[in-house]
């Protein structure tokens, strides 16, 4: 564990999450999901994270459930090592040390101590072979599992390229155009090919495999969107296949469903398509999935499907073919072009999400709030078809106004829109308020509002700086127009141009009354009032990369960033250079709560982040080898409330917290706290709680359970405790005792009984008795309707029973208890 | 025989003809196909919405099994277009509904239903061995059905579809299941095998898909001295006469007509059947054609313009159809060949009239049909092909039986007598070419030398048939052959290539200079430039005709295919 106190570089989100097919629980309650070093687990029904457990050095790239045991789990890793997992208390049991690289992992219930991984041949590049491992048995953790046998040689690195026939009778692998079986007990290998490149529908390729669950028959995907069907492949020449043809694109995975009389599909297209039968003429399609399919997988009970999605995205979906739920997080786009930005309104992390979108991105619970269509243009999944993208987003101080702008590339010059959006406090969403086409003749490189917080709205600029050699001010006017929705719309107030450069950055200073403005070597600072050229800096050679105003304290600074290598301090009020740094920065981010500011450089392939006052040339914080990737953005996000416990040392991250885009699209922080910490410490005790296998034991047990809790919420603290414990030591006692010490049935069965009984002295406090009745009434209502068919039994004989004279001596609240405690008791019975 | 009026009627087959027997149980609804349990003890016979097995014993309907039950709200009547029973009891039918259905026939139960298609599944066969069906759809697909185990070494078995073939444009009407091929055939007058890869041992002529869209037999038939042409169609004949030119001009060019060619006479057969063949003489007077049961035979005058045709009254009625007609080079005499083998030998006679003069039956007696003559210039030979494949060549003057050509084992394709040498060149279906000297009784030389050396291997790679030989009476040494893409002199007196020339090298040549173009040189001059090639015929010496087929016209008379939705347009 790592001490306290000291700065860990934390992943909290993006990157390519999903290195291998997810899997269910055997329960179906959870996910369980390959995300970069570590192994996710998401509640099936509450969509939250429950658990990440790491502890693999490199990317996991198989996970499976241990066949013997339905509650392990083993995951395999680049880093050549195969971990058993008790993945619902998140234990690493054993840690299997293989040696070589793991592609891929499969076990089958047949091999009871090997595991099936793909590994690269010693001595030859890019070539793989499938092998089984042979996991020793021997105690301790940390194992060694040398005990290779190769079983299909010329196999392909992907995880989707190999399958397990049924019962683990024949394994199947594809490669280019090559179908391998090979049958286990025969010892017999078939090799099949589909004839080589069709030029004109494209190629002909094996892109993913599936077999069927039951029956010997081998489903194969192909880079031309067919799906074939093999057949008879016992035999070398007599083998048939069909064919199935819907997808326009790369069939990225199969899935077979658990009885196998249906096939899922999934491409490029985000259409998840349901081949009944194994025939073209009976389908169904399950549409705009969002993203590109990337893998799909079925759980054991066959209830649900779930769908990888390249961007990240994870889609529950129903037997039924209905989209049941989404676990999103960051969401991976092409491109991030608009950089990281903050909401002031909701602290979302707001970037390029959908292609056209934008999407806001909560990183306290790792989720997508929502996602902004800002292009409102179809999105067709073509390649070389160039579409409008989103490149530029800014938000006004308050978030009240947010500016975007959209380009489209096209051969000649670009197609360019910037658009205004108004927040809309009814609908709670932006709402568009003005569309500028072609507000720029070339590309716009930057965009910044006048952050005044305090100011009115009509003081509220918006400044675009493009490559057409200028700056362009844009300002809200009055709508004279009677006809039009909105009192206000935005029009281009002034153009700064300076020796006609391009402008490549711009920003206002804190107080909004200076405006900075690059072109390319050089910095111009305007006043923002009058628009006029106050001075200019330059440092040559190099063209000015980023540019920053100091704040707070170091508002009098303006820092730059150079192509050549140089961080620029210059002082406003003497226009001369402060200090210079010789630093490859690629970043330069400003806190906004404080007068810090961070850089990060990128130098010999590893970026270190430089945290300084503009006032002081020695920066408080470095760190060097911040991360192996290159860091392509940052961002500074406030903190709900300062953070107490940091040393002196990280007092810049008191007020707000760093966050790092890399060039994977994987986002880091910086965090003084260890990743358990992180989870919620709910979601892990939901765990525990669901993790009990369905019996009718533990179903009684639960009602038990529930009861109490109803009645914890029902009577308030006061009262219950002491009855919670009271009657738990028994139900404990009998759960939690080895069953070879523990007395005969019929001496534990009147305990149990009992502990299931409510003693009536709780109920003996009269201020208490009336609200219990009224809230018993409703809960025995909702537990009314979860019983209905026990309660269609009893009902005689409790009407028989009432009549007794029992009833005429108890008063109100104790008959309710008592038909309470008949329901439980009988209910119990039934259920055995 | 299933007729419309929902009755199925039995035949006994007796070597006179056939003959009736009995009606099976009668009920409403037609019968649109029929199929025969293989061990003959049950029919079962498919009509709208319906499919019955009869009970062949007692003629009783035994089983009576809705097709269409199972299908909710469904107006449309569904029509079983075809049906099959296999050994095992299973029954199967293909609708209109595109669905490819297998009951079991004695429970009545559904036991497999496919989709195959949105429109109707029209024909269906089954292999020999009950393991595979070929069905054909009205949007021109063809799928297999194989019957494969569920699990490796499990006795449970399905069927699966597995391959789809798209060949045709329309509806496919007939398919047929061989042991190493699936055969269809359809509305757009194509015929095509589609070989099973698994099933067939090496590569070969039987390793290819094979498209037919014409018949392999002479449609058309040439007057050389009138330079008339007869075009045979399904239900009529056309006579035209041919244009003219009288000048010269390079390869390549389209000279100018100083006649146009002339349509004289069309003549419409009576009744519902088809010609078979037809024929008319060299001097252009003479006219004959035959359907499957009558034979006719015209006489043609010309009075300036004006073309009058008469019957020729008294002529023969000859018992069985005729398979061929060859009239004599002299148009003397009409050889009619038979389908019991013989030859009969009429005379023609002046002013319009004809009598029989001789039956030639081959010695061995064999009651295949001929369907191939040939006649010699001179009047001294006439060769036949029977379905045997043996050719018997008569002498005309003797009027008895001279020779036969050693059998072969293929099917013969084309034959013609040489006008001067009276060698008979033959072309096989093996693309194997054979000369026989008629006077000497045994092959020639040459014919000798191409089997020792052996053909060129493109040539023998060709999928169409020799369908006409003629020769240039000029130069002997010349042959004359073609079949629908290609036509071909053959030079006997240059050497033949061998399988590293180019077969088809005339491109070539005509670059060449002259004296590499005499090494370069070899006997098969191959011309690719008329296609689909019906007929070509040497009319004299530098006169030859050629008639050319485009498909294209006979595209745009089919009725339009079924419309469906391409992707991408």
């Amino acid at each position: 564990m790592v001490a306290p106190g000291t700065l860990r570089v934390v992943r909290c989100g993006g990157n390519t999450l999903h290195g291998a097919r997810a899997v269910f629980s055997a329960d179906s309650k959870y996910l369980l999901c390959a995300a970069g070093d570590f192994v996710k687990m998401y509640s099936v029904a509450t969509e939250e994270t429950v658990r990440v457990m790491g502890g693999h050095a490199d990317l996991v790239t198989g996970i499976q459930l241990n066949p013997q045991n339905h509650m392990q789990l083993y995951s395999s890793s680049l880093d050549g090592s195969i971990k058993l997992w008790d993945f619902m208390d998140g234990i690493p049991i054993k840690t299997f040390t293989v040696g070589s690289k793991l592609m891929a992992l499969y076990t089958l219930a047949r091999f009871e101590d090997s595991v099936f991984a793909v590994i690269p041949k010693s001595g030859e590049r890019d070539t793989f072979q499938l092998v089984s491992v042979k996991l020793t048995k021997a105690a301790g953790q940390d194992l060694e599992a040398r005990e290779l046998s190769v079983v299909l040689d010329g196999v392909d690195a992907s995880p989707k390229h190999i399958a397990f026939g049924r019962e683990g009778a024949y394994v199947a692998s594809v490669k280019d155009i090559i179908l391998q079986v090979y049958f286990f007990k025969q010892k017999q290998l078939n090799r099949f090919s589909v004839s080589a490149v069709k030029a004109k529908s494209g190629n002909n390729h094996f892109t993913c495999i599936a077999c069927h669950p039951t029956e010997d028959c081998i489903a194969t995907g192909h880079a031309d969107g067919k799906i074939r069907l093999w057949r008879n492949f016992y035999h070398k020449k007599e083998y048939t296949f069909s064919t199935l043809h819907w997808h326009h694109d790369t069939v990225m995975d199969l899935a077979f469903s658990v009885e196998g009389t249906n096939l899922l599909s999934g491409g490029v297209e985000s259409v998840l398509v349901l081949w009944r039968n194994e025939s073209d003429r009976q389908k169904d399609f399950l549409p705009r999935l969002g993203s590109a399919i990337e893998y799909i997988s079925m759980s054991s009970d066959g209830t649900l499907c779930c769908t990888l999605h390249t961007d990240n995205r994870i889609t529950i979906i129903n037997s039924n073919l209905r989209f049941s739920k989404s676990i999103q997080g960051l969401i991976k786009s092409t491109d991030v072009k608009t950089g990281l930005v903050v909401d002031p309104r909701t602290k979302a992390l707001v970037l390029n999400g959908e292609p056209g979108h934008l999407q806001f991105y909560c990183l306290q619970s790792d989720q997508q709030l929502f996602s902004l269509d800002i292009v409102q243009r179809q999105y067709i999944h073509q390649a070389g078809l160039n579409q409008a993208d989103l490149v530029k987003v800014a938000f006004s101080a308050q978030g009240k106004w947010l500016a975007t702008v959209e380009e489209r590339e096209e051969a000649t010059d670009p197609e360019l829109q910037l658009k205004l959006w108004f927040y809309d406090e009814e609908t709670q969403s932006f709402k568009l308020n003005t569309r500028i086409n072609m507000p720029h003749e070339d590309h716009i490189t930057d965009m910044c509002f006048r952050d005044m917080d305090e100011l009115e709205d009509d003081s509220l600029i918006l400044v675009t700086a493009g490559r057409d050699c200028v700056f362009k001010v844009w300002a809200m006017v009055e709508d004279t127009d009677p006809e039009a929705q909105q009192s206000v719309s935005w029009s281009c107030d002034f153009v700064g141009s300076y020796h006609n450069y391009q402008a490549t950055n711009c920003c206002f200073s804190e107080d909004g009354s200076l405006l900075a403005v690059s072109f390319e070597e050089t910095v111009t600072v305007w006043d923002s009032v009058t628009w006029d050229l106050k001075c200019t800096f330059c440092h040559p050679p190099g063209k000015i990369r980023n540019i920053c105003f100091g704040r707070q304290t170091c508002s009098k600074y303006l820092i730059g960033a150079t192509d050549h290598g140089f961080l620029c301090c210059w002082n406003l009020l003497s226009c001369a250079l402060e200090w210079s740094a010789h630093l490859n920065i690629l970043v330069l981010q400003p806190d906004p709560l404080s007068e810090h500011i961070a850089a990060v450089s990128w130098l010999s392939k590893e970026s270190s982040l430089f945290v300084f006052k503009p006032n002081e040339p020695r920066p408080i914080y470095i760190q060097r080898n911040l991360c192996k990737e290159k860091i392509q953005l940052a961002a500074f996000v406030p903190r709900d409330e300062p953070e107490t416990t940091g040393s002196e040392k990280y007092l810049w991250l008191r007020r707000s917290q760093l966050f790092f885009l890399t060039d994977t699209q994987e986002l880091m922080t910086l965090s003084t706290k260890s990743l358990e910490e992180r989870l919620t410490p709910s979601s892990k005790q939901l765990a525990v709680e669901e993790s009990l296998p369905v019996t009718p034991f533990s179903l009684l047990l639960g009602k038990h359970r529930r009861q109490q809790a109803q009645e914890d919420i029902d009577l308030g603290k006061l009262v219950v405790h002491n009855k919670h414990e009271q009657d738990s030591p028994a139900v404990k006692e009998l759960l939690h005792t080895p069953a070879h010490v523990l007395p005969s049935a019929s001496f534990l069965c009147p305990i149990f009984i009992n502990s299931l009984l409510i003693s009536k002295e709780n109920k003996s406090a009269e201020e208490v008795a009336d609200e219990v009745e009224m809230e018993s009434e409703k809960t025995e209502d909702d537990s009314d309707e979860e019983r209905d068919v026990t309660e269609m039994e009893q009902e005689d004989t409790s009407a028989l029973e009432l009549l007794g004279e029992m009833t005429c001596k108890l008063s109100k609240a104790q008959e309710k208890e008592l038909r309470k405690i008949r329901k439980t008791d009988y209910s119990w019975v039934s259920a055995f | 025989v299933g007729c419309e009026d929902g009755s199925v009627k039995l035949f006994q087959v007796v070597p006179e003809g056939i003959q009736f027997e009995r009606n099976l149980d009668r009920r409403k609804g037609r019968i649109l196909c029929l199929s025969w349990h293989p061990s003959d003890t049950h029919i079962a016979a498919g009509s709208i919405d319906i499919l019955r097995v009869f009970d062949v014993s007692s003629g009783q309907t035994v089983q009576r099994i809705m097709v269409n039950y199972h299908v909710q709200k469904v107006k449309r009547e569904c029509v079983v277009w075809s049906i099959a029973f296999l050994s095992s009891g299973t029954v199967i039918t293909s609708d209109s509904f595109g669905r490819v259905q297998f009951w079991d026939w004695q429970q009545g139960t559904l036991l497999e239903s496919h989709t195959v298609s949105t429109s109707a599944v029209l024909s269906l066969a089954v292999s020999e061995k009950e393991d595979s069906i070929i069905v054909g759809t009205s949007t021109g697909a063809t799928y297999q059905f194989q019957l494969l185990p569920v699990k490796m070494g499990s006795l449970e078995k399905r069927w699966v579809r597995t391959k789809p073939f798209q060949h045709h444009t329309h509806d496919v009407r007939a398919v047929a299941h061989s042991s190493t091929a699936l055969i269809s055939g359809g509305l757009d007058a194509q015929l095509v095998i589609r070989p099973l890869m698994e099933k067939v041992q090496k590569k070969g002529y039987d390793a290819a898909l094979r498209k037919f869209i014409f018949p392999h037999r002479r449609l058309v038939s040439c007057a050389r001295k009138a330079r008339l042409l007869l075009f045979q169609f399904s239900q009529h004949l056309e006579l035209w006469r041919l244009g003219s030119t009288d000048t010269t001009g390079k390869d390549g060019e389209v000279l100018p007509l100083r006649r146009m060619p002339e349509h004289l006479v069309q003549l419409k057969s009576k009744g519902p059947e088809h010609i078979y063949c037809s024929s008319v003489s060299p001097c252009g007077s003479w006219l004959a054609y035959s359907t499957a049961s009558r034979f006719h035979l015209y006489r043609v005058q010309y009075e300036g313009d004006g073309v009058s045709v008469k019957k020729v009254p008294k002529a023969p009625k000859l018992l069985l159809p005729a398979y061929q007609l060859q009239f004599s080079a002299d148009s003397g005499s009409l050889f009619v060949a038979s389908a019991r083998g013989s030859v009969h030998v009429l005379q023609l006679l002046e002013p319009g009239g004809c009598k029989h003069l001789h039956t030639f039956r081959p010695p061995s007696g064999s009651p295949e049909a001929v369907y191939l003559l040939a006649a010699s210039a001179d009047g001294h030979w006439v060769a036949a092909v029977s379905g045997d494949w043996a050719i018997h060549i008569y002498n005309l003057k003797c009027l008895k039986h001279h020779c036969t050509v050693p059998t072969y084992s293929c099917a013969v394709t084309a034959l013609a007598i040489h006008p001067v040498t009276n060698n008979l060149v033959i072309a096989y279906s093996d693309q194997q070419l054979f000369e026989f000297s008629i006077p000497e009784k045994q092959y020639t030389a040459w014919s000798r030398t191409v089997q020792n050396c052996g053909l060129h291997k493109v040539w023998l790679e060709r999928d169409s048939p020799i369908t006409h030989i003629t020769f240039n009476p000029k130069n002997p040494s010349h042959i004359l052959l073609h079949d629908i893409y290609m036509f071909c002199v053959l030079d006997k007196s240059l050497p033949l290539p061998d399988n590293s020339a180019l077969l088809m090298n005339q491109s070539t040549l005509k670059q060449l200079p002259e004296n590499a173009r005499q090494r370069q040189l070899h006997a098969f001059k191959i011309c690719k430039k008329f296609q689909p090639l019906l007929f070509a015929d040497l009319l004299d010496e530098n006169c030859l005709v050629m008639v050319e087929r485009p498909i294209m016209d006979i595209k745009t008379q089919l009725p339009l295919p079924i419309q469906q939705k391409k992707f991408g347009t």
